[in-house]
């Protein structure tokens, strides 16, 4: 099915026991919570014509902000999908031993995110049930959108053999190569807590809330076989996957992914993100690695840094966005007149034998530390076609050198080899890998 | 086990029946025609009419035998509906309830004992009798309602030794004794709970004191065995008061309203308390006794469980599958807490261990959760 089709289809009156309560624009989403109120209305005067590729090679656009977008698909969506404002990634341990289960479990999160990602309540909905028995939706997206809502599934070093070296579910020797451990990078100061995981589950969407909600109901769902690890919420998209529209600002101020790999842009993709089959394994064939990092960022000492310095340390101006000695945002960087330690020098392609990623991160700012610093920063996400070529050379090259380092630390981590999409009803995450 | 009265006690029950009767003589609207007759003897208990109109009802008893008698009315599952002790041989009593449709149980007790003598009874109209009811649930409800009064009973000796030794001053036997005092409370703390007086004055911890009222109860109690390090003249004074307001449970529990569906969602909200309160450490913040609360308050869950366990695993196989598994779960990773007759102290389980026994938990809440729509009455299809 196409996207458009989609789209159209969710906004029939679909006769589902709560499937029409979600359909009906929200006013919550346009007068509350005024942030993504904001968000959304800036979408749309933008009039960004977004474009989601599901498998196929042609794109389609993005109907309006609050459509649906196809679940099923040859790749996961949420990876080149048009990048929604909001995050909520959440990081698993698999606490069973029971491979059974641990398929059960897969088999009944795909179902749950296909109705979720389509804007349907989870098994029987939020109401109208047994009285004596909780819900089996949890009710905060009643009335919402899809909101653009995605779910991508990815799995952990761990799950293919454990800390302590055992192979609980018979994975061992299915697990890519290109699935490795992540090396120590200098400044690294990784909190076991904000780290590693079985499973991953990435939920993009528009509203906070579908995001959230959608993690909240697979976390449930899983209960007595999966237990969350760690989870970090992130808005303000950090980088686009759509070139033509506005480029996002980070935490710093600063424009952030203009060079970022379109997701519209078939070659790039094929040639950075999906894994070929000549990569293999044959279950990652169209799947992706995803590497996350926690970036805490020191604020306040970055805030009272000359905007000439500032500037340096990018190797892009603050206004426009434009490389050192450049006019405009999306002019040619010229390396050689940055810094050597800039930020965009050494991230560059160019600089690390042609390492391209695809950047998916988001900002955060989770309150405050108790010493009054806003504990906020880039809650990074990248996918590529094998870590060893893609971010382990670029964080090599910046960890060592970058000015940047002395504003950020990196204090999260995990990757994951992120499985193809779920081809139809019948398929499941994790299928090939687990069959 | 029929709960020890203490004589004070008693006292009040008798006070309070003959104000109930001279109550009841002054504004007797129920005709004597409609009143059910209940003639007690020493072998057995004969009811003059075996249904009646729903509402207000009138018991006129008459004790013709020669032991003292008391006469109970009970719901289903034993519930009390209303009572009346110390009948003496050859007395009359009048006992008046209102009542709901359904089917009850009069019983009338010689010499004060056992189960009595029972009579079924029919009250019939408005309001259709609630869908009708698996025998099995009645007896489960039965069952644990003379667990929840044997779990009372065997407390109060306990409770005792602890507050004597704070009677006597000596720290080290009160903060021995405090842990083993409140196993037979978490066990049944949701029923406790129901009466909505209790617990505030035996179980509330620092935090949960509303302005203006004293904080007394265990608690309490806790914070000077371990923080203050000693036993002063007013923990003298809130012992003895704990005592009393824990005598005042140990009578009431057994009458408390229980229902399948209440006995399901109180296993439930015992795994609540442990999520909410005790994986934390909230709970026993001084003494770090937590681990032998949840032992406690899963031990209760799981009685619940056993006793519905036939009918739910009759109407949702993969339910009771599941609860079995995780019980035992349970079970066997508080196992490894053990530490000579109790548990290791809770500060030294670390935040990587805490969040085990969380996920172990949920694994078990989760399911248990479902557990109430297994056992509720179904409309006759």
């Amino acid at each position: 099915m196409s996207t458009d089709e989609t789209a159209e289809q969710t906004e029939q009156q679909v006769p589902d026991e709560q499937g029409p309560e979600r359909q009906r624009p929200s006013r919550r989403a346009l007068i509350g919570w005024g942030g993504a109120g904001l968000a959304l209305g800036a979408a749309a005067a933008g009039g960004a014509v977004a474009a989601v590729r599901q498998g196929g090679d042609d794109a389609e656009p993005v109907a309006e902000a609050g459509a649906a977008v196809a679940f099923h698909g040859g790749h996961q969506a949420g990876i080149a999908t048009p990048v929604q404002d909001r995050l909520h990634f959440a990081a698993f341990d698999v606490t069973t031993d029971d491979r059974d289960e641990l398929i059960a479990l897969l088999k009944e999160w795909t179902k749950a995110a296909a109705r979720m990602t389509a804007g349907h309540a989870v098994g029987e909905g939020a109401y109208g049930g047994l009285a004596e028995a909780p819900p089996d939706d949890t009710g905060e997206a009643l009335g919402l959108k899809p909101s653009r809502l995605t779910l991508t599934v990815g799995f952990g070093p761990t799950l293919f053999q454990d800390t302590k070296g055992r192979d609980r579910f018979g994975l061992k020797k299915r697990r890519p190569e290109a699935l490795i451990d992540l090396p120590a990078f200098p400044g690294d100061n990784l909190d076991a807590a904000r780290s590693g995981g079985d499973l991953c589950v990435q939920a993009c969407a528009d509203d906070p809330q579908v995001a959230v909600h959608a993690i909240r109901n697979l976390a449930r769902i899983g209960m007595g076989k999966v237990a969350i690890r760690w989870s970090q919420l992130g808005f303000g998209k950090t980088s686009s996957t759509t070139p033509e529209a506005q480029t996002p600002r980070n935490m710093m101020g600063f424009k952030d992914g203009t060079r970022n790999i379109s997701g519209t842009d078939a070659a790039a993709l094929d040639k950075h993100v999906w894994v070929s089959a000549k990569d293999g394994p044959d279950w990652m064939v169209d799947g992706s690695y995803l590497v996350a990092r926690r970036i805490r960022m020191h604020i306040e000492t970055w805030d009272r840094t000359s905007l000439q310095e500032q500037e340096d340390i990018f190797g892009r101006n603050k206004g426009e966005g434009a490389p050192v000695g450049r006019q405009r945002e999306r002019d040619e960087p010229h390396l050689k007149a940055m810094l050597p330690t800039a930020h965009v020098r050494l991230a560059h392609p160019d600089s690390n034998g042609g390492a391209t990623i695809l950047r998916r991160g988001y900002s955060f700012t989770d309150g405050t530390d108790g010493l009054g610093r806003l504990d906020a920063g880039l809650f990074f996400l990248a996918y590529q076609r094998d870590v060893r070529d893609g971010f382990v050379p670029v964080q090599q090259s910046l960890a060592r050198n970058d000015a940047l380092n002395e504003y950020i630390q990196h204090v999260g981590s995990a990757v994951f080899a992120v499985p193809p999409g779920v081809r139809d009803e019948d398929d499941w995450w994790g299928r090939a890998l687990l069959s | 086990m029929r709960p020890r009265r203490s004589s004070v006690a008693t006292a009040v029950a008798a006070a309070a029946t003959l104000a109930a009767v001279a109550g009841c003589a002054e504004k007797s609207d129920a005709k004597d025609s409609d009143a059910i007759k209940v003639t007690a003897s020493d072998h057995a208990c004969e009811v003059s009419k075996k249904t009646f109109p729903a509402g207000h009802v009138t018991l006129a008893v008459e004790n013709k035998g020669s032991k003292v008698t008391e006469v109970y009315v009970y719901a289903p599952g034993d519930r009390i509906v209303t009572e009346r002790e110390n009948i003496l041989s050859g007395t009359k009593a009048t006992i008046t309830a209102e009542v709901k449709a359904g089917s009850y149980e009069i019983a009338c007790k010689p010499g004060m004992k056992g189960d009595g003598i029972r009579q079924k009874v029919t009250a019939s109209g408005k309001g259709a009798p609630a869908a009708k009811r698996d025998p099995r649930l009645d007896k489960a409800v039965a069952e644990y309602r003379r667990y929840v009064q044997e779990q009372a009973d065997a407390t109060m000796p306990v409770v005792k030794t602890f507050t004597d030794a704070i009677a006597k001053g000596d720290l080290e036997a009160a903060k021995k004794a405090y842990a083993p005092s409140r196993v037979g409370w978490e066990r049944t703390e949701p029923v406790a709970e129901s009466f909505g007086d209790i617990d505030p004055k035996v179980d509330v911890r620092e935090d949960g004191v509303e302005k203006g009222t004293k904080w007394t109860g265990w608690h309490r109690l806790e914070k000077s065995l371990w923080v203050e390090k000693k036993i002063t003249a007013e923990d003298k004074k809130l012992a003895e008061q704990l005592l009393t307001d824990l005598e005042d449970w140990q009578k009431r529990v057994g009458k408390a309203e229980l229902t399948p569906t209440g006995m399901a969602n109180g296993a439930k909200e015992l795994l609540d308390e442990v999520q909410t309160g005790k994986v934390t450490g909230e709970e026993e913040r001084y003494s770090h006794t937590d681990l032998v609360d949840v032992q406690a308050n899963v031990e209760g869950a799981e009685t619940s469980y056993t006793l519905l366990k036939a009918v739910a695993a009759e109407r949702d196989p993969e339910l009771a599958k599941e609860l079995d598994k995780q019980f035992a779960a349970v079970r066997k990773h508080l196992g490894t807490y053990r530490e000579g007759d109790g548990f290791v102290s809770y500060d030294k389980v670390g935040e990587k261990d805490r969040k085990k026994l969380s996920d172990t938990v949920n694994a078990l809440a989760e399911p248990l959760s479902k557990l109430a729509a297994a056992v509720a009455p179904r409309a006759a299809k």
